[in-house]
């Protein structure tokens, strides 16, 4: 949907993101418990992260050099000095009924982040989004509300998992500087693109471990900022895409009704495509917020700051440009960029693979397969050495494509324990273009169909596409088709 | 040795080690005085205090829980491995009294509230570890008000603690049963905590030794939080030197506590006998006079006579900021206690009272666990934080306590530590200041300061006073030493020079005392 046709002539939108990012350290923020995910309910817990009387924090610094190292990846400004504060609020799965969080300093201050939308007419338009702050603070556990209808209104009984309670969260607050709903899932696909290349979180919005809320409101254009609500539950990027030009023209409709809008907090409903009140935000609540007395600032000298600085990888700005650069093609470029796929591709291009065949099959069959069969990359054994050979294999002429797609396959399947070369090998897949070989098939062909040669004969040269076919039925599919063609035409004359 | 609970703690530990005496001795010794005259239901592995409603006014009622089991087994350990020539420590076989607030396994941890009655914790405390690690033998948990929050000891869910001088008066508090403990003759050693003088007002009260270490020298870690920014474990004795020894083994840097300070405590005993002559003894002007009572300040001005007498220079100092560190400290303590105690909701321990939504849970299992004082503080800090009121009171609070700490190094330059009394009064009757919260919150007023600037604080006994209400009962007064951070050992120093002077016999005497021929069988 073109941005500028979204809302009524003269409305613009408004958008603000709060971005949450669980980081993959090893432990958890206060204490030494695992942070990995899918165990057994409360395996991964102690006296700490369960709020026992008397248990104490001690931060992960860890957790807070992979958050400066994102907020300067955000080209954000690092807090010379900064503290931890309660958030008071009761509730079940916060084990100490206040969250450790940032107040009055965060971490990060003033970054932002550049997205590239694709407008209507094809051409690429870079924007810029403010980030206003970076701060840590540390994840609740899990309810699960047993009986009736999931929700915590109306079950019978609650489960609370306090695997997740005290793994360090990052939240990131952009500036309310989005207008399109195109450029806030731009901004959401950068993000998690840069949190990936910075290696501090798996960023994977299935599991929760990149979360995304967004502010919406909506003006006519010249005016003050409307009243804003809070969309939460986007499960996608495209959700988030969605919901925004959902509510956005929800709210334009209410307005020009001549109703207006509450603050609130509104659930989107993906299957029925529809955000709903979730709570209304009559008053803001009051967090008590105070510094935590168990806890001492934290430091970042500027020394220290150089130091993370210096960790920095390769942005997702820069990885594009040199895929571009190397002859990818930017639809491809913009796929492989923050994704597993990145390393394989750098490791064949290094390994002497052409860069444009190498983002082809990752981009193309590669995921595709691996999507099909439901495996990661990462588990699927498949490396830059075994796609350089498989792009060998092609080059030379013992594969054709559609050999190559098979002998993928089988790769994958073995989980990378047999090279393409093995897997060709095992199942018999080679082209057959060894001339005479291949020429006394043809020649049977030839004769076993008098009638299609007449007809080519006669002028009929599509006509051919049959006897081709006919020859691949006799070689199991294995005959170079070019060589194939030439034959043919020779044969018949 | 013929009553090992009369003796001190370094007198039992060398009784010890040479043998002129078992471990298991010391510990059964204690455990039959213990059952003797404390209200406690002597049978099984821990005993438990009988309902207040079932004890009797010569009862102290120092101890919640007696661990008597494990104290035998660890006593027969140290025995154990002294007899097979294994290096032990220096007061390992000693027996201790542990405040109900520092968790330990194998028996409840109640902070004194309903709130925790019957829970175990799943972890030991850092001091706890320490004390084990020292072989210091841990007879059981001690009574306190509720979640420390008090300084009479009245506000135990459980009853209150007599004061073996009196057992018509409090212990002070709120480690009232530590202080009781030791006093009376149920454990030789005690550890307390002190958020604004939970140690050395009721140390004053009973005629004992009472530290506050320098804030973050001894782990939080295990300790149930009251007011995280002040709370801090200590040691109670019937001697200097016996609670330089506890301290000694308890503290220094731990890293389960991120408030914990960094790097090297200094020594408490080699410097412990160095004397006061040509140290500079600063009398603070703003803590003396109005409000306290003339017994003590009797008591404290022959104090700074002797102190004179010993070699010490003595010099009065101004904490222009001082008389400010009580309404600071009942404000920014609440506060930190109405976030601290938001964990008891009924989720995951403790009492809870069941109703049929989560929150109606938590409203109703937080309404029957909390006691008045509890819930008074948790509105008062829950108010004291809440928008529109945290800049003019947390806010303002926490300026004066930065106020009070400068004030306090400027004092520094001038002397070497710092006196006052510990308490404006002796030990008081039961219900005399429960009417009046802020009448039992003015017991603080001396011991506050040093709890807002972090510095090291001691109480020692200074000599008797007769009580105001009864001129025939003569009653403990404390003396305050302040010295600065990490300066323990100049603090312990003074104190050890001034209790050699005074020979202040620490034992309770007087007609409403607790009985000290109830004793154990003679132990050879």
């Amino acid at each position: 949907m073109a941005t500028d046709t979204l809302l009524p002539k003269g409305w613009e939108l408004v958008v603000g993101l709060e971005v949450h990012v669980e980081l993959h350290t090893r432990t958890k923020m206060w204490c030494g418990c695992s942070t990995e995910f899918g165990d057994e309910p409360n395996t991964n817990v102690c006296p700490v992260c369960t709020g026992q009387p008397g248990a104490l924090p001690v931060p992960n610094e860890r957790a807070i050099e992979d958050a400066t190292l994102l907020g300067l990846a955000l080209a954000g400004e690092v807090a010379e000095r900064c503290w931890f504060h309660r958030k008071n609020y009761f509730y079940p799965d916060l084990a100490k009924n206040y969250q450790i969080s940032q107040y009055d300093v965060p971490l990060i201050h003033d970054g932002h982040l550049d997205v590239e939308v694709e407008l209507a007419d094809g051409s690429v338009q870079r924007r810029r989004v403010g980030i206003e702050r970076l701060h840590m603070e540390e994840d609740t556990g899990k309810s699960l509300h047993v009986g009736d209808t999931g929700r915590l209104h109306g079950a019978d009984r609650s489960l609370i998992d306090y695997n997740r309670c005290g793994i360090p969260l990052l939240e990131i607050v952009s500036h309310p500087d989005i207008r399109d709903p195109e450029t806030a899932q731009a901004y959401l696909r950068e993000l998690q693109a840069i949190v990936r290349a910075v290696d501090v979180s798996d960023a994977r919005m299935d599991q929760g471990s990149i979360r995304c809320d967004a502010n919406v409101s909506v003006r006519r254009i010249g005016e003050p900022l409307g009243t804003r609500t809070e969309i939460k539950n986007l499960n996608s990027v495209r959700s988030l895409g969605r919901a925004v030009r959902y509510e956005a023209l929800r709210q334009v409709a209410a307005i020009e009704d001549g109703g207006t809008i509450r603050m609130e907090t509104r659930h989107w409903d993906e299957g029925r495509g529809v955000t709903e009140t979730l709570r209304v935000k009559e008053s803001v609540t009051d967090y008590r917020y105070f510094p935590d007395p168990d806890l001492v600032a934290v430091t970042s000298p500027a020394a220290h700051v150089e130091t993370v600085r210096a960790r920095l990888p390769e942005l997702p700005t820069a990885t594009r440009q040199r895929l571009l650069e190397a002859g990818v093609p930017r639809v491809q470029a913009i796929a492989l960029v923050g994704t597993d796929a990145l390393a394989v591709y750098d490791d064949a291009v290094a390994r002497g693979a052409e860069a444009a065949a190498a983002a082809n099959w990752l981009v193309g069959d590669v995921a595709g397969q691996l999507t099909a069969e439901g495996i990661e990359l990462s588990e699927s054994g498949f490396t830059g050495a075994y796609l350089v050979e498989l792009l060998a294999l092609i080059e030379d002429g013992t594969l054709s494509t559609k050999l190559a797609k098979q002998v993928l396959a089988g790769v994958l399947v073995a989980r990378g324990a047999k090279s393409p070369s093995e897997v060709a090998e095992a199942e018999g897949l080679q082209q057959v273009s060894d001339e005479g070989e291949l020429r006394a098939i043809v020649e049977q062909v030839v004769a076993d169909n008098d009638a299609t040669v007449a007809d080519i004969r006669g002028g009929n040269t599509k006509a051919i596409g049959a006897l081709v076919g006919q020859v691949m039925r006799e070689t199991r599919g294995q005959a170079d088709p070019r060589k194939t063609n030439e034959l043919l035409r020779e044969v018949i004359g | 040795m013929t009553d090992p609970t009369q003796a001190t703690a370094v007198e039992l530990a060398t009784a010890l080690s040479a043998g002129e005496v078992s471990a298991r001795e010391v510990v059964d010794a204690h455990l039959e005085r213990i059952a003797a005259v404390d209200g406690i239901v002597a049978h099984g592995d821990v005993w438990n205090a009988k309902p207040a409603e079932e004890l009797t006014p010569d009862q102290p009622h120092a101890f919640l829980a007696v661990t008597a089991a494990a104290a035998r087994a660890h006593a027969d350990d140290v025995d154990a491995r002294r007899a097979a020539g294994e290096p032990l420590g220096p007061l390992a076989g000693v027996p201790l009294a542990l405040k109900d607030v520092l968790t330990m396994r194998g028996a409840p941890t109640t902070c004194g509230s309903r709130m925790l009655e019957g829970w175990e914790p799943p972890y030991d405390a850092t001091v706890t570890e320490r004390l084990r690690a020292a072989d210091v033998v841990v007879l059981g948990k001690t009574n306190m008000d509720e979640f420390a929050m008090g300084s009479s000891t009245e506000n135990s869910a459980f009853g209150g603690t007599r004061n073996p001088w009196d057992l018509d008066r409090v212990p002070g508090g709120s480690s009232g049963g530590s202080a009781s403990a030791v006093a009376g003759l149920l454990a030789p050693l005690a550890i307390g905590t002190d958020t604004g003088g939970s140690i050395r007002q009721p140390a004053a009260l009973t005629g004992l030794v009472g530290v506050k270490p320098t804030y973050g020298t001894m782990s939080r870690y295990g300790l149930v939080a009251f007011a995280s920014s002040l709370d801090q474990a200590g040691p109670f004795a019937r001697t200097v030197e016996d609670a330089a020894r506890l301290q000694s083994v308890t503290w220094g840097h731990d890293p389960r506590d991120a408030t914990s300070v960094p790097g090297e405590v200094p020594d408490l005993l080699a410097g412990l006998q160095d004397g006061v002559a040509g140290l500079k003894v600063g009398v603070v002007r703003e803590l003396q006079g109005e409000g306290y009572e003339p017994g003590v300040e009797l008591v404290f001005a022959a104090a700074l006579e002797r102190l004179a007498g010993l070699g010490a220079e003595i010099v009065e100092v101004s904490l222009p900021h001082a008389s400010y560190g009580l309404p600071a400290y009942y404000l920014i303590a609440p506060s930190e206690a109405s976030s601290n105690l938001a964990r008891f909701d009924g989720v995951r321990y403790g009492l809870r009272v069941d109703a049929p939504t989560a929150e109606e849970m938590n409203a109703a299992t937080r309404a029957a666990g909390f006691g008045p004082e509890v819930k008074r503080r948790i509105m008062i800090g829950t108010h004291a934080l809440s928008s529109g009121y945290y800049d003019a009171y947390y806010l303002q609070a926490s300026k004066v306590r930065t106020l009070i700490a400068e004030d306090f190094r400027s004092a520094f330059e001038q002397v070497d530590v710092l006196v006052s009394p510990t308490s404006p009064s002796v030990a008081f009757r039961f219900g005399d200041k429960t009417a009046d919260p802020l009448a039992m919150y003015r017991n603080d007023v001396a011991t506050v300061p040093a709890s807002l600037a972090g510095i090291p604080a001691l109480s020692l006994p200074a000599g008797l006073a007769a009580a105001p209400d009864d001129p025939t009962t003569s009653l403990p007064v404390g003396l305050q030493l302040m010295a600065p951070l990490k300066r323990d050992d100049l603090m312990y120093r003074a104190a050890w020079a001034f209790e050699q002077a005074t020979g202040f016999a620490a034992l309770p005497t007087g007609p409403r005392a607790v009985s000290r021929s109830v004793t154990t069988q003679e132990v050879r």
